[in-house]
């Protein structure tokens, strides 16, 4: 049972606490994750204070596997409630209860094709530690960040670094393109050479991103942000609508994602209910019916 | 129960080496541990964080007949100690999970409680019908938390007359015992526990889940997208822990699954204390995958 346990979920030690831009990093000591994560893939973190109960997933932005720490991991995050400043609020030597790597990574391209991948936020984070990957494959990678403002633009300088190019936009202009990421893509698309996107940011970005490269016949691979519960797929919180066998079926982000196909999410959908399906058991449904948000 | 030894280092003991037998009714368990329906879906995904053939017994996410695709989301909002969640069901349908997942679990050798959850009393039956002579299944859980559509969407637990015709219904046609799954969103728990045993259920699953609601106060909506749902967790644990000693105290015979807010194992003490004969965990799931087995070891330190 301790050999079993082992394998998915640890008490791992802070290695590093850092600020990058308007964002957080920490590091951790995780020779077994490091060991097993790839791009896509997310930790999920237990954290306290506040009365948070759920544990908080983050995509994976790093790994070391050798070195002193024989094994490392790196998680970005921006503070947006309890659980991320509490996280924030970490100095080296803690610990932390990490269950991971979690979920579908992105799935490398078969043939040599032209790769762009398309960050919002710190959503770009697990899209370099993907970039490193295609690079070593040998494959050509083009970077758009977008962000609403400079000091959320995550990494610009590793971004250029990983990539034969890097486009950025800000919604005020305070650095690269003024306005979004899809204003840029589009161009890039009619340019030709791409064969493959893979996005990850607000889930509206991802839908407008997928939209594109529908439009453009490109695949589209994205990492989605649906809240959890479990992180693991037992309790089915984390579902988005998703086209299978000839059907929409509510899928995990936890499990079947985060990283999902662009093109077979239905955007349109997320939030929605079903068609057909009105008549639930749940507890929850016993509720006035009449009321609806 | 006896007194709890001092000596006994709950870290120390391996289940197995104490006996942690229970007897619901007819059924005997292994062990004290059992999950609760609805965060453990089949044990697929929770199998590479323990060993789940040592659980007591798995209770299965509750199954409907046709599959069910749920509720939109937001299905979950976090509150203090607490969650609540309107997921809608979503479960494969019994015919394919039957297919699918129940070989699984079989082959692990584990006992399966099945949970069946239905729109009106045939479908209970039908469900019933379904598990007759299953190998593996050793119980049957019905969730009847759950709205009645041939009576203004009353949830069946509601209303004495209701359990009683739905745990008649699933006694006549089942092979395997019955647990009659509670809300305590009621004026009597006791009253409806009575109805349900007096139908022929052999014990009752005490508790679902507590009816709440929160709205995001910027956005001046709720939190989620079916606008209530059910409140689980830390915070309901009192509740669990009364509903579990009225029940216990109206009908002294009658085996209870107790749940509700259990983390740790004094929670699981506590419910045993009340008058529970198991304990489901759910939390624990969603937070700590890997923690069942320290609780199974440190209740046998604690209620042995
Ligand atoms: C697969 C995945 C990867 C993620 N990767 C990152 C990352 O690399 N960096 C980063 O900063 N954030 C990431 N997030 C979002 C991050 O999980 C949330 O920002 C965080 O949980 C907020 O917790 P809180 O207590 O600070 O905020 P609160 O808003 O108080 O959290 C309340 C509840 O809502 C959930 N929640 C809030 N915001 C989100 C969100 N955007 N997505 C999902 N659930 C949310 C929380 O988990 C918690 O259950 C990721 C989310 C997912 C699902
Ligand atoms: C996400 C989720 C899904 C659930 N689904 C079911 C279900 O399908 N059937 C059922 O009988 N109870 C269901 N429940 C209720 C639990 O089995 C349990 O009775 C309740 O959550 C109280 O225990 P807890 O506080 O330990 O979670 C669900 C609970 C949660 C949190
Ligand atoms: S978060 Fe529980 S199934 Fe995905």
């Amino acid at each position: 049972m301790a050999a079993t346990a082992g394998r998915c979920g640890a008490t791992e030690e802070v290695l590093a606490y850092r600020r990058i831009g308007a964002y957080h990093s920490l590091t951790f000591v995780a020779p077994d994750m490091a060991e097993r994560a790839r791009p896509g893939q997310f930790v999920s973190l237990g954290v306290a204070g506040g009365g948070t109960l759920l544990r908080r997933p983050f995509s994976i932005y790093a790994v070391s596997r050798h070195g002193p720490w024989a094994g490392t991991i790196e998680i970005v995050f921006d503070v947006v409630g309890p659980g991320t400043r509490w996280l924030s609020g970490l100095v080296k030597h803690d610990v932390v209860d990490i269950v991971g790597p979690l979920g579908r990574l992105f799935p490398m391209p078969q043939q040599q094709v032209g790769c762009l991948l398309v960050g919002g936020g710190y959503g770009a984070a697990p899209l370099l530690y993907l970039a490193q990957r295609l690079q070593q494959a040998n494959l050509r990678v083009d970077i758009v960040l977008g962000a609403a403002t400079q000091d959320r633009l995550f990494n610009a300088i590793e971004a250029k670094r990983l990539s034969a190019s890097a486009v950025f936009t800000t919604e005020d202009g305070s650095y690269g393109t003024h306005g979004r990421v899809t204003d840029v893509i589009e161009r890039m698309f009619k340019d030709g050479g791409i064969g493959v996107v893979y996005a990850c940011g607000p889930m509206p970005m991802l839908a407008a991103v997928s939209r594109v490269a529908q439009r453009h016949r490109i695949a589209v691979q994205v990492a989605v942000e649906e809240a959890m519960a479990c992180g693991v797929g037992v309790c089915m919180t984390c579902v988005v609508p998703y086209r299978r066998d000839g059907d929409v079926a509510n899928v995990r982000a936890c499990v079947e994602g985060p990283v999902l196909n662009g093109r077979k999410v239905v955007w349109d959908e997320i939030g929605r209910q079903p068609v057909g399906d009105v008549a639930t058991g749940d507890t929850a449904t016993a509720a006035n019916p009449a009321l609806r948000p | 129960m006896t007194a709890v030894d001092p000596r006994a280092g709950a870290s120390r003991l391996r289940s197995d080496q104490v006996d942690l037998r229970v007897d619901l009714g007819p059924l005997r368990l292994d062990n004290p541990i059992v999950t609760a329906s609805g965060c453990f879906a089949s044990g697929r995904e929770i199998e590479r964080f323990f060993d789940i053939a040592r659980l007591g017994a798995v209770v299965v996410k509750s199954l409907t007949l046709e599959p069910r695709g749920g509720l939109p989301t937001p299905r979950m909002a976090e509150t203090a100690s607490g969650m609540l969640n309107a997921i809608g069901l979503q479960n494969p349908g019994v015919e394919q999970w039957l297919a699918t997942e129940l070989p699984w679990l079989q082959a692990l050798g584990v006992p399966v409680v099945v949970s069946i959850a239905g729109k009106t009393v045939a479908e209970y039956r039908m469900l019933a019908e379904y598990l007759r002579g299953q190998p593996g299944v050793v119980a049957i859980e019905a969730n009847i938390s759950c709205p009645n559509v041939d009576d203004r969407n009353v949830v069946f637990a509601c209303r004495a007359d209701a359990t009683r015709e739905v745990i008649q219904q699933v006694t006549r046609v089942a092979t395997v015992p019955v647990f009659a799954k509670l809300t305590p969103d009621v004026t009597d728990i006791a009253g409806i526990a009575e109805a349900a045993v007096a139908a022929g259920a052999t014990g009752v699953s005490l508790i679902n889940t507590l009816l709440g609601m929160a709205i995001d106060v910027e956005t001046r909506r709720p939190k989620l997208a079916a606008v209530t749902g059910g409140l689980s967790g830390p915070a309901i644990k009192p509740v669990a822990v009364r509903a579990v000693h009225q029940v216990h105290q109206a009908l002294p015979d009658v085996p209870i699954i107790g749940m509700g807010g259990v983390r740790t194992v004094t929670d699981v003490a506590e419910l045993m204390l009340a008058g529970a004969k198991c304990g489901g965990r759910r939390h624990r799931d969603v937070r700590q995958p890997a923690g069942r087995h320290r609780a199974a070891r440190g209740a046998a330190a604690l209620v042995r």
